[in-house]
This record gives C-alpha cells, structure tokens and sequence, in this order.
C-alpha cells in the first residue's frame, strides 16, 4: 500500500486547462510541459517535493502525480481512462493517498461536477479553487468557507499562475494525515459502468468492485449533480454575473481563424519554425563542431598510440560530438512547440484544419501528433491518446512517422549540404527552402497513407469533434525554458546512450575481420612491387579503403548492397542504412566513422569533403551526386528507421502488426521514391 | 453569427452527455461566436468557455431563439 512508505502520494485532477498543470509546476518546480490545449499531459508526470510543517521541525516527502484533464470520472477517451485508473486502482506503485482537485473558479459549476464525482467516489479530497485573481478582477467573490462546508473538503483558493496561496495549500499538505479510501457505492456503480468498455485488464479488486455495482444512467447522474450544484452555488458565490473576460480572445480569433488570414497565419508560424531551426542554431552548431574537433585532435595527440586511443578518438568522442551538436536545434523546435501549446493556438490549428483532415481518416486532433512529430514521433504518438475515435486514432498513429522528426535533421542537413553545395544568393536560405520542401513531402505520404488505411480499416464508430478553445495567454516563457532543456536533456541522455553504444559497436566492426584477413591485404599492400607502382601515400590509403571493405561491417553492407544498388547506394551507405535503425542520427557518426574523418559532426568540413570526391567502385561516377543524394534523404524522410518508434507503436496500438506494416510499407515508400530519384535527375 | 439561443434539449446521447460535462446544461444560453475556415467546425460560447464542435454535431442540440 502507498502509506506505507511514508511518502504522501497526491493526485492532481481536474478538468483540461484548469491550470491543473500550472499548479503541478508551481509545487514541484520540476516544470513538466504545461499547455493549453486538452489534454497535453497524456503521460503521468510526478515530482517528489520535500514539505515543511509551519512550526513543526519535521517535513515530509509529497508525491505529486500530475494526472490528463477530465471534465468527468466517466472516460471518453484512452487519456481519461488513464485519470480513472490512476485514482481506482489501489494496488498500483503510488496509489494515491489524497486527491488535490484542482477547480477552475471561473468556470466553478463544471469543476464541481467533477469534484462530487471524485468525493462521491469515496476518495479523500482536498480542494485546489485555481484563478482566483482572475476572478477578483471581474467583481466576482466566492465564499471559501461556504463552499468547502457544502463539499465536506478543504478549499484553499490560490492563484497557481501567479503563485499566490500556495503556502497555506503546502503547510496543510505537510500535516494532512487523510483518511483512507472509503467503500462507496458510486464508486462500485461507476467501475460497473465503465469497465466492460475498457478494453484493457483491470486489477482483479476493481473486477470485483464492480460486479457488485449497477448501471449508472450518467445523463441523468449528471443532470441530478448539476441540480443540487445549482441550488447550492448562491450560497458561495456572490455577484454571479457571468465573466466577461473573452473579448481579447474573440478579437484574436477573428484573425486567428479566418479563413484567409487564418491559414496564411499558420502557413507562417510553419515557415518562420523551420527558418528558426535551421538559421538560429548555426552559431552554436558550429561552435560545438570546433569544440569536439579539437577535443578529438588533442586526445590523439596526448594519448598514447594504439586501439584505445582510436576508439576514443575515432569512435566515442565523435559519437558524442554528434549528439551535442544536435542540441540547438532540438532545443529551438520544442521550444516553439511549447510556445504554440502554451498560449493556445494549437487548439485554433485542430479548429481551422479539421474539415481539411476529415476526408483523410483523422481530424482536428490530429494535429497536434503530427506536429509534435516533427520533433520525435514518440511522444507525438503518445499524445494521441487524446484522440477518442479508435480508427482516427489508429490513423493518426500509423502516420506521424512520416512526419520528418528532428532525428532527420543532421542527416537532411549534411546531405543538403553535399547535394547544394554552393549557397544561393537571395532572402531566403536555399538549403531551409528544400528541407521544408522534404518536411511537406512527409505529411503529403502521411496524408496519402492516411486515406489508404481509411479505405481498409473498417470502422463503424462515430467521429466527433467537440473540444474547448482556451482563452489565449501569454506563453510562460520559465516553461517553455524548461521544456526546452527537459526535452534537450532527455535527448542527450537516451538517444545519447544508443548512439554511443552504437558508434562504439560499429567502431569495433569496422576495426576487425575474420582473422587473418587484414594481414593478407597489409602484406599485399607492403610489397616493394605495389608501393613502388601506387606510391607510398596512395597505397596506404588502398589498403585502408580495402581493410574497411573486408571489416566485419563491410561485410554487412555488402550483404545488402544488391537490394540497395539500384538507388545508387553503395556497401558503405549500406553500413548506414542498417546502423540507422536504432537512430536515424546514427548515419552522421556512420559516415564519419566510415571515412574515419575524426569528428563526426554534420558540419564537418572533412568529411563532406571526403564524401563528396568518394566514386561509386562499380559505376565509377560521384557516389554523392545529387541524385543519389537526393534519393538517400529521401529514402531517410520516409523509411521507418527507428526502434523506438516500432516499439511506442506495439505499445500504443497493442500489436506488432502496425510497426510491422509500417516498416514494410515506408520502407517501399523509401525505396520508390528514392528510385525515382535516380531515375529522374 | 453573434446569434442567442437556449439549450432546450440533447437529441443525441453521446454528444449531449459531452456538452453537459463541459457545463452545457439545458437552459443555458449559447451564444455562437465563430466558423472555421470552410464553414465547419463551429465555435460557441456557454458558461464563459468557448466550445467547438461540427455542424452534424451542433444539430443534434435543440436550442430555443433568444
């Protein structure tokens, strides 16, 4: 049970946009995501806190779970159902010991909807009254008192955006010793309700619970809440005039949704990200490149000769340059997605997009998976899960890989770099020009994708589109700070570790060969006879490019050039292709590996030089000509090149058939289209 | 546009039980504010929030002219 590890587990529910999230920041400081649009927090985020008593010396350790908006105990969709969950099951790691129901005081008849649900429910509760400055400001007065006595909770009102109140909150918090969960009979008939549409397993006490509970009529449970919610709601709320504090928002919305400015407005925030991500993160781009080169440079020099000064030059330290180097520019795109979540406007995009999305299987929802999968298809497939239509979710799903993440950033931006080598004069970056071209190629596939599926998976369920439009806020910009370094850290650490791991297995392939046989070529290739036919230099330069061929990773690439042939590919992009499965980034510290060019940065002036004067050894011609080049990112834009996304979707989708279907059906895509490049050009 | 009406009563269950979560009971005035682009989804405002929904959805609410 969660008591007994004397850790207070605190559970803060409510309804989307309450400032549930707003409040799980202010008490945590740990700064999750916060965003306006319903439901962004689809994956439970907790941060343990350490509360002092006002007098008492002793402090305690709080858990706060930071559980999906709802506006009822009764899902409506996978992220709800979590909520209910997450509060129900008592046998689950941090249970919860306490909810802290997080109200919206200007919206407060809806909030205690949701608040008798959870009372009724038998859990213990403490009350959250959220905005209230808000509320003052438009001569609105709620009775603290009253209300907590009619609700048989405590309330305290506080203001979670401007950090007013939470003291009183937090010292109540560090004394409450609650009351355990009580049996209820809401509670018994709620799970009987509820579960047999759940199509996951439950805990076997829940089962239990709720075969001894009957069908509630929600409609009618609701309508009857309401009624007594009505009848009470004079006694604690004085003036109740309706807030008149929306009419910014309309004067935005105006612009924001109208049908021309709307969209060339969404068309610019788009343009303007992709500007920003690739001309806003040069300089330090560059300054991290010189960093790694000559970290690389000085460790060879100091360390003595021998394999584990190469592995560590060669192998580690460009590993690792390769995934810094990355860091602006993961840190610009999540930055503008937390700013575009967090005043609002996401919601306005699904509003003015879902009429367009329909007749492709999805909807407005969509939107926000898709764009997220810009940054990493992860956590946008994850997010989803707002997403209550089975099939539009399953849709929505299978398509955001193709959305080009940031994974393909390093490797669109070296090629581009070899297949445009001189810069075009003119406003506008000719290399950002092509790389929204391959980003809009990707959501072209997604929607093609979409509308096949919708063709083959049946569904008779009905879609529908019924979300609120938040009031529109200035982004929090410690917030999007925050996520910004969350997500730039998370990257470093977990992408980080694959790539290392990587870079050192295939430093190691590329190294060795079955024995004996990199004796035979060094003993061809010291001959009198051939140095003396070749030259020193270009001979030793032979036997390198020959040991690579014949190292255990050149076997590898060899195995599958014949599938790769036709596209222009060679053994070495080979080598590339498979090593990139684990992360698409992984192909710059492959090559850098490969051309042993020392530092494995995407900018890396060596190695592009060396890539671009590389032949192909059958046809003769440049192996990175712009065609091949062209074809080899846009094999990248739609291959399904990454472990950790088959793996979110089995979670997510609960089988291997679609990762399974989505390798082999990008893979195609990647095939074709990368064919058709050589052909074309 | 700008057009008030008052909640009289859900035809469809589903839809009707959603509106009500979100504070839309029967009697409340509804106030529609806004169309998207290519005239769907709609956009009203009830109770201080504004809520869209699409046009099949809407007409599934019976509301009364103010």
């Amino acid at each position: 049970m969660a008591t007994t590890d004397n850790i207070l587990h605190v559970a803060l529910v409510g309804n989307p946009n309450c400032g549930k999230s707003t409040l799980f920041n202010a008490l945590t400081g740990l700064n999750q995501k916060t965003g306006n649009f319903p439901g962004v927090t689809v994956e439970k985020h907790s941060g343990k806190v350490r509360i002092h008593a006002p007098q008492a010396k002793a402090a305690r350790t709080v858990n706060f779970i930071d559980l999906p908006g709802t506006y009822s105990l009764f899902p409506k969709s996978p992220d709800e159902e979590e909520t209910l969950l997450a509060l129900l099951q008592r046998e689950q790691s941090e249970a919860p010991d306490l909810v802290l129901l997080v109200a919206d005081a200007s919206n407060l008849k809806r909030s205690l909807l949701l608040a008798t649900q959870v009372i009724d429910a038998g859990l213990p509760v403490v009350m959250a009254l959220n905005m209230v400055d808000l509320l003052e400001e438009s001569g609105f007065n709620v009775n603290v008192q009253a209300l907590s006595e009619a609700l048989g909770v405590p309330v305290f009102a506080l203001s979670a955006r401007e950090k007013k109140g939470l003291t009183q909150l937090k010292h109540y918090l560090a004394a409450v010793q609650p009351e355990p969960v009580k049996e209820s009979a809401f509670q018994k008939n709620l799970l009987h309700t509820v579960l047999p549409q759940l199509d996951r397993k439950v805990s076997d006490d829940l089962q239990k619970q709720a075969s001894a509970g009957v069908p509630v009529d929600v409609q009618a449970d609701t309508l009857e809440r309401y009624g007594s919610i009505e009848k009470n709601i004079k006694s604690f709320i004085t003036n109740p005039k309706p807030l008149k504090a929306l009419g910014l928002t309309h004067r935005i919305d105006a612009v924001v949704t109208h049908p021309l400015s709307g969209l060339l407005l969404f068309l610019t925030v788009m343009f303007f990200i992709f500007q920003a991500i690739f001309s806003w993160s040069e300089a330090p781009m560059n300054l991290i490149d010189e960093a790694f080169a000559q970290l690389s440079d000085t460790l060879r020099a100091q360390l003595p000769p021998g394999p584990f000064s190469d592995l560590l030059s060669e192998g580690i330290v460009p590993g690792l340059g390769g995934i810094v180097i990355f860091i602006p520019q993961i840190a610009i795109l999540f930055g503008c997605i937390a700013i575009l979540e967090d005043s609002g406007y996401m919601a306005r995009v699904s509003f003015i997009l879902d009429k367009l999305l329909r007749p492709f299987g999805i909807n407005g929802k969509s939107v926000i998976p898709l764009i997220s999968g810009v940054a990493c298809a992860v956590p946008a497939i994850m997010s989803a899960r707002t997403i209550k239509h089975s099939r539009e979710r399953l849709l929505t799903i299978f398509i955001t890989p193709l959305m080009s993440c940031s994974a393909r950033l390093p490797v669109y931006t070296l090629l581009i770099a070899i297949a445009v080598p001189e810069e075009g004069a003119g406003t506008f970056n000719t290399r950002g020009l092509i790389l929204m071209a391959l980003y809009l190629l990707g959501f072209a596939a997604a929607l093609l994708t979409a509308l096949l599926m919708k063709l083959w998976v049946k569904s008779r369920e009905r879609s529908t589109f019924i979300m609120e439009l938040p009031v529109y806020r200035l982004p929090q910009w410690r917030v999007v700070l925050f996520t910004m370094y969350e997500k730039a850290k998370i990257f470093v650490f977990d992408a980080g570790k694959i790539i290392v791991a990587i870079s050192i297995v295939l430093w190691v392939l590329a190294s060795y060969s079955l024995p004996g046989r990199f004796e035979a070529l060094e003993q061809k290739y010291s001959t009198a006879q051939v140095v003396q036919q070749l030259g020193a230099e270009e001979a030793a330069a032979q036997l390198e490019a020959e040991k690579l061929r014949n190292s255990f990773a050149g076997m590898l690439g060899r195995a599958i050039e014949p599938v790769i042939e036709p596209l222009g590919f060679d053994w070495k992009i080979g080598i590339a292709l498979i090593t990139s499965f684990a992360a698409r980034e992984v192909f710059v510290g492959t090559m850098a590996t490969i051309y042993s060019a020392g530092d494995a940065d995407e900018n890396s002036l060596a190695l592009r030089q060396k890539m671009m004067i590389d032949t192909h050894h059958h046809s003769g011609r440049k192996l990175f000509d712009f065609p091949t080049s062209l074809g080899l990112m846009l094999f990248y834009a739609f291959a399904m090149q990454c472990m950790s996304t088959m793996a979110v979707v089995k979670r997510e989708t609960g089988t291997w058939k679609w990762p399974l279907l989505q390798f082999v059906w990008f893979g195609a895509l990647a095939w074709i289209a990368a064919f058709v490049a050589q052909l074309a050009f | 546009m700008g057009d008030q009406a008052r909640i009289s009563q859900f035809t469809d269950a589903e839809i009707g039980l959603k509106l009500l979560e979100m504070g839309c009971v029967p009697g409340a005035s509804v106030k529609l504010v806004r169309f998207a682009p290519w005239g769907d989804p709609l956009a009203f405002e009830c109770n201080g929030s504004i809520i869209s929904i699409r046009n099949a959805e809407a007409r599934t609410v019976d509301v009364e002219r103010m």
